[in-house]
């Protein structure tokens, strides 16, 4: 089947089998900062935004992805543009191995647009779906929070 | 050299941020070459199976399918998956198909088709009969007489008893623990139990191999240790060395499961065996059941001491299930004992260990490798000590343990590689990590002191433990890393390395190294790392070595580039190389006169006298010095839940020179989430069968934010003399601690001792005695 699909801003038409994932085909179209980690919506690697709103894209099919405007992590920021959330997290040391870390910073972006200042302990809420095995969320933490001072001044990424 | 560091000691953001905080294709599976097939494995139902009849041929006509083959269409070559220095020390007990299976999951077949589906329906269609044999699932019945044999296969060799599936065995002794029990006025002796756990990498193991036109085999993997794995399958495939090529992009983790080459034989067979460029990738299902998991243990600690408050014996009797394959089964163990043992003064030592086969998951390298079960044992039984000597375990700990100055009496009996020699503990901040750790946590106002329940009080208590580690800095005498840095044009520098980074930081701090003696900011320093065909020999990453090993070797690359480079300016500044100084990216005499870098390198290549700004170092030692940590945490237990909750953890750590302390904070957040989940909630379970019944991270649990006690990471400098800029290791040694940590302070709030991991609500319950 032909899926019409806004991928970061730029409108494609894809072929897809009727069981594919949105992960799959995100991944298969070239945009791999959505990772296949668990396959079943346990740990949020492969969060993305569709229409605005994080989902894990493992267990969401890309036909019912149609029409939508799917955000991945390469959307959000650039290698010399980096989002406010992107920068927070590579200077706050928050980054180590980096395979949850696109998850994290989809799932952080959207939250911030819903609550620009958030808590701590609201953070912490945000990412139960994001596991991460490397870092203990201290910094993952600190940087959404430096993340949002940050915008709510005005900053954003470098 | 300027004497105020620029670099090192900064938190730089790391070298590879940028790419990973935006998704930038950058790991082993974010590639595609064309005409790359999908392999899929078919495992095998039974835990101890002889395969009397496989017919692939229908799997093999299926289409889409490009290869289907068993143990039939692969020589017969036993190996070990275990990533060591040749020869390696573990058994060559392994075949890359073999016909005869050893635990529910292990390789039986594997197809390689066009389409993931196609090579899964394909698994389908072999045919496979199985003569069923009896298993041993207990690590207690593997030794017993009668015992089904798990390695009756005559090819395999390395193993100290394959009759009585032992694997290995350990035994050591400095002094004589039997006397030193017998003037011991007090005697602690117990047993504990400690479980399996999974890594979790979030990135399982993949790799990606084809031959190149050159017919070379290359091998894009997930790979702690890019070496090793070159010259391991070459040994499997009875290929020359120098026909592979193994590439590490980024790695999603690693954490010892990369320590083992698991993925890349296999796919390497079928990439030879079908012209393709072949992937081949776990499912998170495979990683819970058929990758490695952390040694379970059986530990009898014994530790007498006068009633002085001196330790007259210590004695750790061990029982390690490393399950069907020994890979890593010698050294996990051996560092069980060789990693605590000396961290109390104690005239009699004694360490005795069987790691034994069973037909259950296959242990492996795991972070700590072997030392979180040793301390969980050791600090439990110091902390009873203390108590029954009626003395505050801050203080008897402060009393009794190694100081600077001290030789480890252990080490060089036990030594895993070369070293046969003690060894000097030269530098030790143990001191003050106890002192600002104990303050941090609030030690002395907070302890409970081990009263028993008041009736009316609960259910919420709170309580305080503590523990002290120590590990290495590398594998002493056992390891050799090398670096070369070369000088570009726009006066940037090229660093190569053949050090691993696996989401360490490495790559970064190894840069911060080089960029600091080179007087260049780091943004100067483009790091190539892990690639066999473009980067220098090293080991790889594990045994905490990379910072202190591979380090020196990059200093010393540096300073080498440096020399050059000041004889160059010596030259156009007509001054004496000797006394000119290299900062903030020119070389000056203290005269006044100076040259930039970029000046320094446009002669070079284009002036009067060409030559070439190149530097190379390598390094190896006999020393690994200890890190220390004393690790402080304060928990809550629900008296009617039997829940344990951490509230607030501290480690204060002595890593000698934090060379980027946000790295190192990383490093010791992370190990110690990593250890409270193995001290809490992570546990496998299996069926009577065998079979691994929580393959999930719904079923297995990996603690997530919100379950997060506050960490405090206190970082102590006592600079280690050498080390690279003072420092030694940094990202095992916090995980040995939570597990002793918490039993202490669960004892401390309630009464009672838990000595079985992981310390669920049930054995909670049932110690209070409410179940
Ligand atoms: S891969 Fe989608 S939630 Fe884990
Ligand atoms: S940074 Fe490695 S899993 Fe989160």
């Amino acid at each position: 089947m032909i899926l019409h699909l806004t991928i970061n801003g730029r409108e494609q038409a894809v072929d897809c089998e009727p069981y594919e994932t949105l992960l799959n085909l995100l991944r298969r179209v070239g945009f791999t900062g959505a990772k296949r980690v668990c396959e079943s919506g346990e740990c949020g690697a492969c969060a993305v935004l569709v229409d605005g709103r994080a989902v894990d894209s493992c267990i969401m099919l890309a036909a019912q992805a149609d029409g939508s405007r799917v955000t991945t992590v390469e959307g959000l920021g650039d290698l010399r543009d980096l989002s406010a959330v992107q920068t927070a997290f590579a200077d706050n040391g928050a980054v180590q191995c980096g395979f949850c870390i696109p998850g994290m910073i989809v799932a952080a972006t959207s939250y911030l647009e819903e609550n620009p200042e958030p808590t701590e302990e609201q953070i912490r809420h945000v990412f139960v779906g994001n596991l991460c095995r490397c870092t203990g969320y201290v910094k993952p933490v600190e940087a959404v929070l430096t993340a949002a001072r940050r915008m709510r001044s005005g900053g954003n990424g470098d | 050299m300027a004497t105020e560091l620029r670099v090192v000691g900064t938190p730089a953001r790391k070298v590879d941020a940028a790419k990973l905080v935006t998704g930038y294709g950058t790991f082993t599976d974010d590639f595609f070459l064309p005409g790359m097939l999908h392999a899929k494995i078919l495992t095998s139902p039974h835990a101890h199976a002889r395969i009397t009849r496989i017919d692939t041929s229908r799997a093999a006509d299926h289409p889409g399918v490009h290869a289907a083959i068993s143990h039939h269409d692969v020589a017969r070559i036993p190996y070990t998956s275990a990533g060591q220095s040749w020869p390696e020390p573990s058994p060559y007990d392994q075949y890359i198909l073999d016909s005869k299976v050893r635990f529910v999951g292990d390789y039986v077949a594997v197809v390689a088709a066009e389409t993931p589906e196609a090579a899964e329906d394909a698994l389908g269609l072999i045919d496979v009969e199985y003569e069923v044999l009896p298993p041993v699932l207990d690590m207690h019945d593997s030794m017993r007489p009668g015992a089904p044999v798990i390695h009756d296969e005559p090819e395999s060799h390395g193993m100290y008893d394959a009759e009585r599936n032992v694997a290995a065995h350990i035994e050591v002794e400095v002094g004589a623990v039997a006397d030193g029990v017998t003037e011991a006025d007090t005697v602690v002796s117990e047993d504990y139990f400690v479980q399996y756990q999974q890594h979790t990498c979030l990135e399982p193991h993949v790799t990606i191999a084809w031959l190149d036109e050159d017919g070379r085999l290359v091998l894009r993997t997930s790979t702690q240790i890019p070496y090793h794995c070159r010259r391991m399958v070459a040994f499997a495939l009875d290929i020359p060395v120098r026909d592979v090529h193994v590439i590490k992009p980024r790695v999603g983790g690693g954490f010892g499961n990369k320590q083992e080459v698991v993925t890349e034989p296999l796919a390497a067979v079928l990439a030879i065996k079908t012209r393709r460029p072949v992937k081949l990738e776990y499912t998170r299902r495979d990683e819970f059941t058929i990758a490695r998991m952390r040694h379970p243990q059986h530990l009898t600690m014994t530790v007498g001491a006068r009633r002085d408050g001196s330790i007259t014996a210590t004695h750790m009797k061990v029982l390690t299930n490393t399950g069907p394959y020994g890979t890593h089964a010698l050294t996990v163990t051996g560092n069980t004992g060789s990693k605590p043992l000396p961290l109390y003064r104690s005239p009699n030592i004694r360490f005795e260990a069987d790691i034994v086969y069973t037909n259950l998951p296959i242990s492996g390298a795991f972070r700590g490798y072997g030392a979180p079960q040793g301390f969980f044992a050791l600090e439990s039984a110091i902390d009873e000590m203390a108590l029954a000597l009626g003395s505050d375990p801050l203080e008897f700990r402060r009393a009794n343990h190694i100081r600077k100055g001290d030789t480890d009496p252990v080490s060089a009996a036990l030594a895993e590689g070369s070293a046969k020699k003690p060894r000097v503990m030269r530098s030790n901040g143990l001191p003050e990590c106890l002192e600002r750790g104990s303050e941090a946590i609030g030690w002395t106002a907070k302890r409970r002191g081990g009263m028993p329940l008041r009736p009316n009080e609960g259910p919420l208590v709170r309580g305080l433990g503590m523990c002290c580690l120590m590990q290495g800095s590398g594998v002493a005498g056992d390891e050799l890393a090398a670096a070369s840095i070369k000088m570009n044009e726009d006066a940037s520098f090229t660093l190569m390395l053949g050090s691993a980074d696996i989401g360490t930081g490495s790559d970064t701090t190894l840069a911060q190294i080089a960029a600091e003696v080179l007087g260049v900011p780091l943004e100067k320093i483009l790091v190539r790392s892990g690639d066999t065909d473009h980067v220098t020999f090293d080991y790889g990453a594990y045994a905490s070595s990379t910072a202190y090993i591979t380090g020196q070797s990059v200093l010393k690359a540096a300073e080498d580039a440096r020399r050059q480079i000041v004889s160059v300016a010596g030259q156009m500044l007509q001054e004496d190389a000797e006394a000119l100084l290299v900062a903030d990216e020119r070389v000056s005499s203290s005269s006044g006169k100076t040259v930039t870098l970029q000046e320094i390198v446009m002669e070079c290549l284009y002036g009067e006298e060409k030559t070439l700004i190149s530097g190379r170092g390598t390094h190896a030692t006999k020393e690994s010095p200890p890190p220390f940590v004393a690790m402080f945490v304060e928990v809550e237990v629900d008296i009617e839940m039997g829940t344990i909750r951490p509230i607030h953890l501290v480690t204060a750590i002595d890593i000698g020179k934090a060379l980027n302390p946000a790295i190192c904070e990383g490093q010791v957040e992370g190990a110690v989430t990593q250890s409270l989940g193995y001290a809490l909630t992570e546990e496998i379970v299996l069926s009577p069968e065998g079979r691994v019944l929580n393959p999930t991270f719904m079923d297995y649990k990996i603690l997530c934010a919100a379950d997060m006690p506050k960490l405090t990471t206190i970082l102590v400098e006592d600079p280690e003399p050498t080390g690279p800029f003072g420092a030694k290791s940094v990202a095992e040694v916090a995980i040995n601690g939570p597990a002793p940590a918490i039993a202490n302070a669960v004892h401390d709030a309630v009464g009672i001792r838990l000595r079985h991991l992981p310390m669920t609500p049930d054995k909670v319950l049932e110690a209070l005695g409410r179940l």
